[in-house]
């Protein structure tokens, strides 16, 4: 791994504290996202990949919400020990979000080209009118014309919309972009435009994105690196290459057993057996255990470790340990 | 084909910066008939509230004993006749206007004010905060307003600005539950979540995403409250805690109007049907405003 990153995750631990007992959101995750690479985070629905996300952010709505250990080094600095105002700054400023449902993610009651500037304000001492001509830039580069700043998100369609949320996140042109499922509410074409527009716009600005979604497809286009994750642990972690030709944790090659191939002979999928376990009571043991084909009985009594099995791909698989 | 379209975009940009929001709710706001008509009264209202003064040649608290009780209509010297000392009823509702129009702006602007303060802190924060703020509303709410103006009013001693305070005060409960509870729906949606994740602070959130959210609810309120209002201190008046009598005040003419409820019924009519006028222009507006505020209903 090279020495250039820009985030890395160590150990981190998240619980939501609830009526119903400890939800295990997180627990014990390692990460790490270079400068100007672009990170896939898989999963499936509660898998954590939100609440990791949300944490580096320091977002997390607490109570009930907790994180318990870990470190979060961004720009070498632990972004879980700054005081609140220091985290404002780096929000919006360094790091930035795009929130998954483009709908809900704009203010109904204000015209887009302010919702745009507003992050510009916040963290630049510059005009009112000078933080709108930016926004205005900011509304072409997404490829919506500049006068169109002045309606109000309603009159937009849904694939506007989340190019809209893409230019509030990139006004300040952060550092790391983190882009919570940013085309899951689209349809396919929607999809595809935002997703060049995205290609585009990270390729130009060099900015190191950690894209969140539950689609391959998305993975294999925009992604450098893929980190897997499975009740709130990470599974399976390496290049796009390395995930993609030689996936070797049982839950990964199962993921990938779910894509339909357009040119293979049988139609029929191999879907995973069983469901995501209840991260109030999880399984013990590998968390993937109940629902592996290839289970032993140590996969029901130790947790694996992160075993690296060739530069840069990590598995997290008792599986592998008995290979060598 | 770009370059047309950039060529089309330069006169229009010009003119994007100037049609401002207010000019958009005004144009909105015109198109309800009735909250025009509502605007016009209270129009009418402030202005003779303003020209009192050259409006009519009589003080409003010199009695002139020989005219007195007389008749509206009649004689266009007195236009809504005179009262039980004499004194001019057009005159005394012109100056009684400042009084009245005053409580009711000042009154829920102290109560919208407080409210919306203690509102936001109870929702935004929750917790213990939420529990003190709400348990202190609902003992305000428990008491019945008029005696809690009544007590209010005798604690601090009679005067307009006593009485102002009071209403506020009577009125604020209202407020800090619509705001809170506004809140509480709002708090979790994404567009505050992302301007988290966009670095404001907490004061600038609840400023620019969750109150101009919670405006048409507020809005709302605070119009029927200024009609609210101008009732309570009328009826402080009427039993005799509010304004101090020789002073024109509408409630305070209806009070002394009901001795001569059969011989003189203009006396409580007229200042009657005048706080009915303003009341009911002021939920007119409310309504209209409502309307207007509101950027989905825009066409």
């Amino acid at each position: 791994m090279s020495e250039d990153k820009l985030l890395e995750i160590k150990d981190l631990t998240v619980e939501y504290r609830t009526v119903d007992g400890v939800v295990h959101a997180v627990t014990d995750l390692n990460l790490s996202v270079g400068r100007g690479q672009t990170l896939g985070l898989v999963g499936e629905t509660g898998a954590g990949k939100t609440t990791t996300v949300k944490s580096i952010m320091r977002i997390l709505p607490d109570p009930p919400a907790k994180i318990v250990s870990g470190e979060i080094l961004f720009e070498g600095e632990d972004l879980l020990k700054k005081p609140e105002n220091h985290m404002r700054e780096i929000r919006g400023e360094k790091i930035s979000m795009i929130f998954q449902d483009p709908m809900t993610s704009l203010n109904p009651t204000i015209p887009v080209i302010d919702q745009i500037a507003e992050a510009i304000i916040l963290h630049n001492k510059i005009t009112k009118e000078e933080s709108l001509t930016r926004a205005g830039d900011m509304l072409e580069l997404v490829g919506i014309r500049r006068e169109r700043g002045t309606d109000f998100p309603h009159q937009f369609s849904g694939g506007m919309k989340q190019r809209v949320v893409i230019a509030m996140a990139l006004a300040c042109n952060p550092q790391l972009l983190i882009a919570d499922e940013p085309t899951t509410a689209l349809d396919v074409t929607i999809q595809a435009q935002v997703l060049e527009l995205m290609k585009d716009i990270i390729k130009t600005r060099d900015t190191s994105v950690i894209m969140i979604t539950h689609d391959l497809g998305i993975v294999a286009e925009i992604c450098d690196y893929v980190a897997i994750m499975y009740a709130g642990e990470v599974v399976e972690y390496g290049t796009l290459r390395q995930i993609f030709e030689n996936p070797k944790h049982p839950y990964t090659i199962g993921l990938f057993g779910c894509i339909p191939d357009l040119y293979a002979e049988d139609t029929a999928l191999i879907p995973i057996k069983g469901l995501m376990p209840d991260p109030v009571n999880l399984p013990g043991g590998c968390n993937f255990h109940p629902r592996c084909n290839h289970a032993c009985e140590k996969c029901s009594l130790e947790r694996p470790k992160m075993i690296e099995i060739e530069p840069g791909h990590f598995v997290n698989c008792h599986l592998m340990a008995k290979e060598d | 084909m770009t370059e047309t379209t950039v060529v089309n975009a330069a006169p229009e940009q010009e003119t994007y910066k100037k049609r401002g929001q207010g000019k958009e709710i005004w144009r909105r706001f015109r198109r309800s008939k009735s909250a025009m008509l509502g605007l016009f009264i209270l129009l009418t209202l402030i202005f003779l509230a303003i020209f009192a003064g050259v409006l009519t040649p009589y003080d409003p608290t010199e009695p002139d004993v020989p005219m007195r009780l007389m008749k509206p209509f009649v004689d266009s010297a007195h236009i809504l006749g005179t009262d039980e000392l004499g004194r001019d009823i057009f005159t005394r509702l012109c100056y009684g206007a400042r009084i009245s129009l005053a409580v009711g702006l000042i009154a829920v602007s102290i109560s919208l004010v407080g409210g919306i303060t203690l509102g936001s802190l109870a929702g935004y924060y929750g917790g213990t905060l939420d529990n003190v703020i709400m348990r202190f509303v609902d003992i305000l709410m428990a008491i019945p307003s008029i005696l809690l103006n009544i007590s209010i009013v005798a604690a601090m001693g009679q005067g307009l600005q006593n009485v102002m305070i009071a209403i506020g005060i009577s009125s604020m409960p209202g407020y800090c539950r619509i705001m809170r509870a506004s809140i509480l729906s709002l708090k979790d949606q994404e567009f505050i979540e992302a301007s988290k994740a966009a670095g404001a602070s907490d004061f600038h959130i609840i400023v620019h995403h969750i109150i101009p959210n919670c405006l048409a609810p507020l809005i709302v309120q605070a119009t029927l409250r200024v009609g609210g209002s101008i009732l309570a201190c009328a009826s402080l008046s009427f039993i005799g805690v509010g304004i101090v009598p020789p002073t024109p005040e509408w409630g305070a003419m209806l009070s002394t109007g009901r001795d001569f409820l059969r011989d003189a019924p203009h006396l409580t009519t007229i200042p009657g049907i005048t706080i009915m006028l303003a009341v009911l222009c002021m939920n007119f507006i409310g309504d209209g405003l409502r309307d207007a505020l509101d950027p989905k209903l825009k066409n």
